[in-house]
């Protein structure tokens, strides 16, 4: 396990990659959900206050 | 045919197609990221020369080849819709450009973070890595752009302009490692003579990249939706999809 | 024409201007694009003198020599044509070995010495695991040992 996380030395390197590979990712797929979300909720109260649904 | 490309086209069909695949295309991202990962990480070897270091190759080559791919959508798209003035392509165009600038970002860092171990540097200013961060400033300029325009549809034609006019530096960013010396390696994958990877290290590239791809396609169809639905507010099919 | 026949020819000029303005400027400053220049380049005289520049190629096999008691290392920058010897103080990259492409910058002294203030390695485009290069390179022995 500990030689798994030294990766020949190169730890901090891959690790490091692949942290931030994964926080990008992650941001970029989570933001646009909940900006997803809130959008339909938003048009959603909307028209419930306009009377239409 | 271009009847039907136009009902495809249309908001609300494209609205519910893309809300009926995002389920199928976020499981198969899930697996492939999980094979891709399992392969990257535990079954692939370290390479003759470079030791463990290597397995950055699994996001480094992935998040720069969805950089160009991300850009190049994003321009014809932009293109698309500045000539035939098609609503959806405007919103495809504008949903690739965060995702794309973050390729671009996690190429440039992990390229930085191989460099330092392997060639000594975090940094050069060779063919390839000044291409790929004149790539970056591309999308932050086109993102920047679409946000300084008030009036939706001035904003889309002006991106759209910057996004062709930039178009002409994925060639360069493909072929720089060619044209010049650089000290960045020519192409693996991609080269007369076949790949020049071994195929225990091949596989788990290519899942990656492909995980990379769906991954690409969700984020694009979950930003392209919630565009359309505040592009489309006042229409009826809205209405409808909300109720 | 109609507006959508204008704008697309508008999209065509703008892909294609841009796509010739970029390649006759690159054929422009193609010199400066060049990161590193090669030993038979030097011995065509294009090093410009008294000034830095980076010189690339091949560290020849059997010629690093490590100084005694200090990070001084000496070796021969080679494309096989031309060769160059390379003096510089300082720690070497993790791919720096014998047959590795590399990338030195810095000045030829009076002697033809490459003073280099900088070591860069570059590796090729191949990747392997170590037991098939191994296996390549008894290939190649076997091979080469054939009458």
């Amino acid at each position: 396990m500990r030689e798994f996380l030294q990766m020949g030395g190169y730890g901090l390197y891959v690790w490091t990659s692949y942290g931030l590979a994964a926080l990008v990712l992650i941001l970029n797929l989570v933001l646009p959900w909940q900006r997803h979300r809130r959008v339909v909720r938003e048009l959603r109260g909307r028209l419930q206050r306009e009377g239409s649904l | 045919m271009l009847d039907f490309l136009h009902r495809m086209a249309s908001p609300p069909h494209f609205y519910r197609l893309a809300g009926r695949l995002l389920p199928w295309l976020s499981a198969i991202t899930a697996l492939l990221f999980l094979s891709g990962l399992w392969g990257a990480l535990f079954t692939s070897p370290p390479d003759y020369q470079q030791g463990e270091s290597v397995r950055i190759i699994y996001v480094h080559v992935p998040a720069a080849w969805m950089s160009l791919f991300a850009y190049v959508v994003m321009a014809v798209a932009g293109a698309i819709g500045l000539v035939w003035r098609i609503r959806l392509a405007d919103a495809v165009a504008a949903a690739s450009a965060p995702v794309g600038a973050g390729f671009t970002f996690l190429a440039l860092v992990t390229g930085s973070l191989w460099g330092k171990p392997m060639w000594g540097t975090w940094w050069v200013w060779d063919a390839r890595l000044t291409s790929e961060l004149l790539l970056l400033f591309l999308y932050l300029g086109y993102i920047g752009l679409r946000a300084a325009i008030e009036d939706r549809r001035n904003a889309a034609r002006a991106s759209a302009i910057l996004a062709l006019v930039g178009v002409v530096n994925i060639p360069i960013i493909h072929f720089s490692v060619e044209w010049w010396n650089t000290l960045h390696q020519g192409a693996t994958v991609f080269r007369s003579g076949g790949p020049a990877i071994d195929p225990s290290m091949l596989l788990p590239l290519l899942l990656m990249a492909l995980a990379f791809n769906f991954y690409y396609f969700v984020v694009l169809l979950l930003r392209v939706r919630t565009e359309l639905l505040l592009e489309e507010r006042r229409t009826n099919w809205v209405r409808e999809v909300l109720s | 024409m109609t507006r959508r026949q204008r704008t697309l020819l508008f999209v065509t000029f703008l892909v294609t201007g841009i796509g010739a303005a970029t390649i006759l400027a690159l054929r422009a400053f193609d010199e400066n694009l060049l990161y590193f220049i090669s030993p038979s380049e030097v011995a065509e005289g294009k090093a410009p003198a008294g000034r830095a520049f980076r010189l690339g190629g091949m560290v020849e096999k059997g010629s690093v020599e490590h100084a005694e008691h200090r990070l001084r290392t000496r070796f021969v920058i080679t494309d096989f044509a031309h060769r160059v010897t390379v003096q510089y103080d300082g720690i070497l990259p993790d791919l720096f070995r014998e047959g590795q492409g590399i990338i030195a910058r810095g000045r030829l002294d009076r002697n033809g010495v490459f003073v280099a203030e900088e070591v860069l390695a570059k590796h090729d485009e191949n990747y392997m695991p170590p037991e098939v290069a191994g296996s390549l390179k008894q290939a190649e022995r076997d091979g080469g040992a054939k009458p």
